[in-house]
């Protein structure tokens, strides 16, 4: 009796650590490749990472230095305006969905229509916005690339926002109705505002997928060798610049193209995480 | 001040399911009022029907009529003005979990709009001393969530962010269900206290609950209200024989 009650903590402890052992390899494959990109980054593009790098503009090919302040700036500026249509929309979109709309044709047409803009290929939103924007002015802007992105982000904030949302307790509604606060107001001001963490991660998800989309802004932003701060004309990017010093001859290019995506990468988590602390500091202790 | 509620033929319905049949009834102000039965007997409907909650459920539906004070609340007024008048207690505490103590306290009011910090510094300090929270929580008004506080502590921050909106009546769902008995006795000791300012309906499940705080007991069963009267004759001789039998223990 006594033995077999050993044998049993004993298997029961070496299934313990091989389900410990194998949780931990899956941890390490999981993060393995963005550590890697990462190292790999910053052994191919660190060095060419000059303060001119974030001061100057592109140089002609063939002369050296030069930098990339004007396309650090564009994508800013395209992310800003984007950020500016797809967060508001997808928000709306999310409480109209979980809210308003629940059960509703016209909820389900949206929630359709959201999961399948989710699942259009970049360029192909590019080409709309290029067909719709574009054409219609007739030249290439920041504006039409800020579209783009814009409308990129939508879905995925639209459907966070809707899943969140639903999370949130009914008793949390109940205690609202109960004090007399009318629907909406109880909508906007208590069940949002509990669900807000939830809803911010999902448009900072949305915010770093756009963030790197390289084929919208083709057809729309176009790029730009120069400073531009002007929505109506062409504007430089971050992802366009390092596609085009990639496929460009020049060894220079090329190492400019490698400290381009250090930073996009370096840029898009300080944007994350600059969000998430402002956004935590308000939080009460206790707070669920 | 508490005020009457008289309801008559009070019918109500989830969907086909016909859970509250012709209730007749009349609750003096400014009284406790314990409603008792077994589970799904409709007592929480009742309840819910007073503040019309109930039909805040998409396939809830209503008949009859509700006086309360001279208003006859499912004809004169609107929802959302009669739930300011008749605050509500839940069975869990649902503090709202991102807001300080300070703000699930002053919520009733300010999502109505009211601004005035210093008249809102006066209802919240007010509504958690009537609700025996104030010296447990006065020093972390706004620094801690009021998710933050023990099982107790929230429900009587839930009876506070009820009483800061200035009700009439006060109707409370199963209120102790889910505390410890030390926070139990202390949301009695509460009810006791606040039936001279307001007129409380209290649904329990703890029959020594409703013999200590209430003067008045209704026994419902399967939707019907089988009995109403003064808790000391429901409990000690009451007229009905499924009223002793659930009240003895026999069934329920």
């Amino acid at each position: 009796m006594k033995d077999e009650h050993k044998l049993r903590a004993r298997i029961r402890t070496v299934t313990d650590s091989a389900a410990t052992g194998l949780a931990v390899l899956s941890t390490i494959l999981v993060v393995a490749p963005l550590v890697a990109i990462f190292v790999y980054l910053v052994y191919k593009g660190a060095s060419s990472l000059t303060p001119s790098f974030f001061t100057q503009i592109p140089k002609p090919p063939g002369e050296d230095g030069g930098g990339m302040a004007n396309a650090i700036f564009g994508s800013a500026i395209l992310l800003g305006v984007g950020s500016l249509i797809g967060v508001p929309l997808g928000i709306g979109g999310g409480i109209f969905l979980a809210e308003f709309g629940r059960g509703t044709k016209l909820a389900n047409a949206v929630r359709f229509t959201a999961d399948v803009l989710n699942g259009v290929p970049s360029i192909v939103m590019g080409i709309a916005v290029y067909a719709l924007v574009v054409v219609p002015q007739k030249h290439f802007s920041a504006f039409s690339g800020g579209v783009a992105l814009g409308i990129m982000m939508i879905p995925t904030i639209c459907r966070t926002t809707e899943e969140m949302l639903l999370m949130v307790p009914h008793a949390v509604r109940e205690a609202a109705l109960a004090l007399g606060v009318p629907n909406w107001r109880s909508v906007l001001s208590i069940t949002v505002k509990t669900a807000s963490p939830g809803i911010i991660t999902g448009c900072m998800l949305a915010f770093a997928r756009v963030a790197g989309e390289t084929a919208p802004l083709i057809f729309t932003a176009l790029g730009n060798q120069f400073w531009s701060a002007n929505l109506n004309e062409p504007i430089a990017a971050l992802p366009l610049q390092i596609w085009v010093y990639a496929m460009s001859p020049y060894d220079e290019w090329h190492r400019l193209a490698w400290a381009g995506s250090l930073v996009l990468i370096v840029l898009i988590v300080a944007a994350v995480s600059l969000v998430r602390y402002v956004t935590s500091r308000g939080v009460l202790k206790g707070a669920s | 001040m508490g005020v009457g509620i008289e309801v008559t033929n009070l019918n109500a319905w989830y969907g086909t399911n016909h859970s509250l049949q012709d209730i007749n009834l009349n609750m003096p102000g400014n009284h406790a009022t314990a409603l008792i039965g077994p589970s799904g007997c409709g007592k929480s409907t009742f309840v819910r029907c007073l503040n019309r909650m109930h039909e805040t459920n998409p396939i809830a539906r209503v008949t009859g009529t509700v006086r309360i004070g001279d208003l006859d609340i499912y004809k004169d007024i609107k929802p959302v003005e009669i739930r300011r008048r008749v605050g509500m207690v839940f069975q869990r505490p649902n503090p709202f979990p991102t807001m300080s103590i300070y703000d699930n306290v002053a919520a009733g009011l300010k999502l109505n709009g009211y601004t005035n910090r210093h008249v809102l510094d006066e209802i919240v300090e007010r509504s958690l001393k009537n609700s025996a929270l104030w010296d447990e929580v006065k020093d972390d008004l706004k620094k801690k969530s009021g998710a933050s506080l023990s099982g107790g502590q929230q429900q009587r921050l839930c009876i506070a962010r009820a009483l800061a909106v200035d009700p009439e009546v006060l109707l409370m769902d199963e209120p102790a269900s889910a505390l410890d008995p030390v926070s139990t006795s202390k949301i009695e000791d509460l009810i006791f206290q606040l039936k001279s300012q307001y007129t409380i309906v209290i649904v329990t499940h703890n029959m020594q609950q409703a013999a200590r705080v209430a003067e008045k007991t209704g026994f419902f069963l399967n939707g019907r209200m089988v009995e109403f009267d003064s808790t000391h004759k429901i409990f000690t001789n009451p007229s009905d024989k499924r009223t002793e039998d659930y009240i003895t223990g026999r069934f329920g």
